[in-house]
């Protein structure tokens, strides 16, 4: 069943487009990698999927609340954002908050739950993400990978329909980025439908359903994760994957695969969500 | 005439006398102005142009005309134009008056203070379908005053020593009582220099606390306290 449906959508800051002609199902339970150049609309698209940014044309379906371009208002906003959270690139923690009132704000500020309920549901999570030791500090005594793994607490705390993730790697030092991603992949072994912008291409291939390429604003390609993400063969988008994986990600391989990768097989792929519930596993 | 020592310690009893009453002043001030230039920081920030300019005005105004002119069209002036004002007394409009124009000071504070929040905490908390109150009065204002408490503290400083002024108006508070001292002994320097004092060590006093409440209140943001609570956990886990 499709939990996202995105039909005809376009995106104009002042007269430039820079979304057209968007179109991409998501399925429950399902996760998405999106991946693509540079400035050629990722973070642009993910927003619109819940209203921070707003769409110029089209429409966005999220667990059947609809919304068109030029009908927008703030009761069908909230509606949308009730279905879906979002992880940021840079955590975007309230500072003002230790790691575990971030982690309660949703319940208590949505009205979701007591104190009490709240403050058991959140230390229940940050468990989860062996968090507990940190739970009293505030963000800037939390290392950035911290602060992601908070984060991801803080966003699936309320048990939404669909996680949003930019980038959530991106502003990670390396030896940081193994613990988020970890993080994710238990997600994606609970089935919670997740959309991920990523630049971490293993990482998508493994964990990942259907991958989309964007580039300069529209949908290259749309698939099965393992055939969009494939380095072999020729043409724009395998260009694009060859040149991420010459970058070289040996902590996302290593995570998944739960063992320290060697040069010779250091991107071999395990393509269903099984085998990287059984690679995290090993890993712990 | 030489500086008298003794004249100069026994003029302490009588000026301290009236320490109350000009921090009343300025508390009452300073009260008036925060709750006028909260108010009108909103409406600079989030109210339809027409009223965002209007406040605009109003911050030019009043800190570009000297503040005993104002406090003489307060007191002075005002009553021409509506009986309404007759019978508001010195006090009080000096009060007003200093309360009215700090506000214009403050409220360039507060939207520093606010926009000193950075755009992604605001966004994850729509993310997370907060109400637009709920993120403004639970993650934006709480940094925004602590970002704006040593600004807004200069400010209570300044409204401190203004309060002098009012003996213009002819309320009697310290220093309006040092000039009726020296002009009774004509000992100029001992009674100025005193009421001089009297100001310093007020504020000196009031920068103390201000500095300990900052610190205080900004534990949470500093990295300090964390590499020494880390440093402590290390060493604990190490045992
Ligand atoms: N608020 C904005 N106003 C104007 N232009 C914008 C705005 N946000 C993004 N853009 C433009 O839209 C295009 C797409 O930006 P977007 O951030 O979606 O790219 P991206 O694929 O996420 O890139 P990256 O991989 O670098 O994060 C860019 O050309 C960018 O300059
Ligand atoms: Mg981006």
């Amino acid at each position: 069943m499709p939990l996202i449906q995105v039909n005809n959508l376009a995106v104009q800051f002042s007269k430039r487009k820079v979304l057209k002609n968007i179109n991409l199902t998501v399925e429950e339970g399902s996760v998405t990698a999106i991946v693509g150049p540079s400035g050629s609309g990722k973070t642009t698209l993910l927003r619109t999927l819940n209203l921070l940014q707003t769409p110029s044309e089209g429409s966005v379906e999220v667990a059947g609340v609809q919304v068109e371009a030029n009908k927008l208002n703030k009761a069908v906003t909230r509606q949308i954002r009730a279905q879906s959270t979002m992880v940021f690139q840079q955590f975007n923690l309230f500072k003002n908050l230790t790691a575990l009132e971030n982690v309660m704000s949703p319940l208590i500020y949505n009205k979701v739950a007591t104190f009490d309920e709240a403050k058991a549901q959140a230390l229940k999570v940050l468990r989860d993400f062996d968090l507990e030791k940190i739970a009293d500090q505030y963000p800037v005594t939390l290392s950035g990978g911290q602060q992601q793994r908070v984060s991801i607490a803080r966003a699936i705390v309320s048990k939404p329909k669909v996680v949003l993730f930019d980038e959530p790697t991106s502003a990670l030092d390396p030896e940081m980025v193994s613990g988020v991603l970890n993080a994710i992949a238990k997600l994606a072994k609970q089935h919670i439908t997740m959309v991920i912008v990523t630049h971490e291409i293993e990482f998508a291939r493994q964990i990942a359903d259907q991958a989309i390429f964007v580039e300069d604003g529209e949908i290259l390609a749309q698939g099965p994760a393992n055939e969009i993400l494939s380095s072999t063969g020729s043409g724009r988008i395998a260009d694009f994957v060859n040149s991420l994986e010459n970058r070289g990600q040996p902590e996302t391989a290593n995570v998944v695969e739960g063992h320290t990768p060697t040069n010779q097989h250091r991107f071999k792929v395990i393509s269903n969500r099984q085998s990287v519930a059984t690679g995290i596993q090993a890993n712990q | 005439m030489t500086f008298s020592w003794s004249y100069f310690i026994g003029l302490f009893p009588q000026l301290i006398k009236y320490i109350p009453l000009t921090l009343i002043m300025a508390v009452v001030a300073m009260l008036i102005s925060v709750v006028l230039g909260g108010l009108l920081t909103l409406v600079q920030l989030y109210a339809a142009r027409p009223f965002q300019l209007l406040v605009k005005l109003y911050v030019s105004f009043f800190r570009g005309i000297p503040t005993l002119v104002l406090l003489f069209i307060v007191y002075y002036g005002l009553p021409e134009i509506s009986p309404v004002f007759k019978g508001v007394s010195a006090l009080t409009a000096a009060i007003a008056g200093l309360g009215v124009k700090e506000s214009a000071y403050l409220i360039e504070i507060f939207r520093a203070g606010i926009a000193s929040v950075d755009q992604g905490q605001i966004e994850a908390g729509e993310a997370l379908n907060f109400s637009f109150v709920r993120i403004f009065t639970s993650i934006v204002l709480p940094q925004a005053a602590l970002n704006a408490l040593p600004a807004t503290g200069n400010t209570f400083v300044s409204l401190l020593k203004e309060t002098s002024l009012a003996f213009a108006l002819g309320v009697t508070e310290i220093f309006a009582d040092g000039k009726l001292l020296a002009s009774a002994s004509l000992r100029f320097f001992e009674v100025y220099v005193a009421v001089g004092l009297i100001y310093w060590v007020m504020i000196i006093i009031y920068t103390w606390l201000q500095k300990r409440v900052e610190e205080r209140l900004s534990r949470p943001y500093r990295r300090v306290v964390a590499d020494a609570i880390n440093s402590s956990e290390q060493s604990s886990s190490a045992v």
